[in-house]
């Protein structure tokens, strides 16, 4: 016998289910009056620093099929590459700029759509830059745990190249699901949640 | 934004501990049907947090509506209040160290009394409550603590097997320090029958586990004539010590 560690273990994670705007983004759902304004929904203003990017996301299951039931949160640093977090203690971020943004799938088309900026790079833990980069966090009904990834920029591709995170994945012909294809100001990403393109997922 | 505790304490910027993905429901749990579609079928690519995972949205106290932790009456006409058993949920916000979390944002979801929800896609045929929406969210203190008021929801019937029922629960959607603790999972009621039966509960291997999603009567917090109460504690992935680790670059 030894002492006990007495440490707890994590809540387990449930499906946010079909009615996750209800709790999430009730304005979209149509219950308006007990939030002004949905949270995340709009991520910069007139005083944000750097380029002003479209991001427009959809999410594909098995069948290539678009989600139109799901919610993503995005997180990402500002223009200079610092997050917006009581963690961050390189300096301070854009007071502008909050970093964080939240969207359903479109009903209709199961596209979400992001306006936000450019992020800068951020070090890894060693110090060396990673590429610009944007995580997301997908959740769902059928999603028993939300899915951890991240966005990747196509035109970055040196960067791309030297980053540490991408540099892990095994297989490289999967590199291509984290990326992002910029078409004039947006870029736009499909998440596939099974099948040969399937998204590399994240844990960590 | 930092949390407006007063507190001097220098923030946490360790990794987070490993996620035990045996303790939660895996992606592919065939029981509960949506889930064949949606689940990852290759391996994750593991690495420790970056600052991207460490570092997190922290939100303020000024955000909150007077009435946000009121389901029964957030929604409600002036006068009138959401019809159903009226309870006061309550408990913490700790991490796996025990430490409690202050300054997290829970978000909370639920059907009505009857286990109708306010959403264009239920078409159950219990009524909805003209003074219920079913939508709340509450800041955690300087301890981690945390409550609000609502109706205990109904359970009800859903499209997987031909008369499957959820028990009775509520979504909590709760935002630690760091992006790698954000957490959506649901509160069950201690008792219900329903709960072994779900098969979205049954994702989860270890009755423990969903022991732990079980809220407890506390006949201790309930206000006399007016609401029973149930305690529901949140734990998020705790946090290594920075003691004796190589800083993140620029800490």
């Amino acid at each position: 016998m030894a002492q006990s560690l007495d440490r707890l273990r994590e809540s387990p994670s449930q499906t946010a289910g079909p009615y996750v705007h209800i709790g999430l983004t009730p304005n979209v759902c149509g219950i308006s009056g007990v939030y002004a304004t949905d949270l995340g929904s709009i991520m910069v203003n007139d005083k944000t620093k750097g380029e002003r990017i479209g991001v427009k996301i959809r999410v594909l299951d098995g069948t290539g099929t678009p989600l139109k039931d799901a919610l993503i949160e995005i997180w990402q640093a500002d223009a200079d590459g610092l997050y917006n977090s009581p963690t961050e203690m390189r300096g301070a971020a854009d007071p502008n700029f909050f970093g964080w943004g939240r969207c359903p799938t479109d009903m209709e088309t199961g596209v979400c759509a992001f306006e936000t900026i450019k992020p800068g790079r951020v070090p890894f833990r060693d110090g060396r830059l990673m590429a610009p980069h944007i995580t997301l966090w997908i959740v769902a009904r059928g999603i028993n745990l939300g899915l951890h990834t991240r966005l990747y920029f196509s035109d970055e591709e040196n960067a791309n190249g030297e980053d540490p995170i991408l540099a892990r994945i095994e297989h490289r012909i999967r590199v291509p699901t984290l990326i992002a294809e910029r078409q004039g100001g947006t870029y736009v990403f499909d998440v596939h949640l099974q099948g040969e393109n399937e998204t590399v997922f994240f844990d960590s | 934004m930092a949390s407006e505790s007063g507190s001097n304490r220098r923030p946490e910027t360790g990794a987070f501990f490993q996620r035990d993905r045996t303790w939660h429901p895996p992606a592919l749990t065939p029981g509960y049907k949506s889930s064949v579609l949606r689940s990852p079928q290759k391996a994750l690519l593991s690495f420790d947090n970056t600052l991207s995972e460490i570092a997190g949205p922290v939100f303020g106290h000024a955000m909150l509506g007077e009435l946000d932790n009121d389901l029964i009456h957030n929604f409600a006409k002036p006068g009138e209040s959401a019809i159903g058993e009226r309870i006061i949920v309550h408990g913490r916000v700790l991490d796996e160290r025990g430490v409690g979390v202050p300054g997290v944002l829970i978000e909370f979801w639920q059907a009505n009394a009857g286990g109708r929800y306010r959403h264009k896609k239920d078409g159950y045929l219990a009524p909805l409550d003209p003074n219920f929406a079913g939508c709340g969210r509450t800041i955690t203190g300087e301890d981690g603590g945390y409550g609000f008021r609502t109706v205990k929801p109904g359970p009800y019937p859903w499209p997987n097997g031909p008369n499957d029922w959820r028990p009775a629960h509520i979504h909590f959607s709760v935002f630690g320090h760091g992006f790698a603790q954000r957490l959506i999972t649901q509160m069950y009621f201690q008792g219900d029958p329903l709960i072994w039966k779900c098969p979205i509960v049954r994702g989860i291997a270890d009755k423990a586990a969903i022991e732990a999603l079980t809220a407890i009567l506390d006949t201790q917090a309930t206000i006399p004539m007016d609401a029973l109460a149930y305690k529901f504690d949140i734990v998020l992935r705790g946090r290594r010590s920075s003691l004796f680790e190589n800083r993140l670059e620029g800490n």
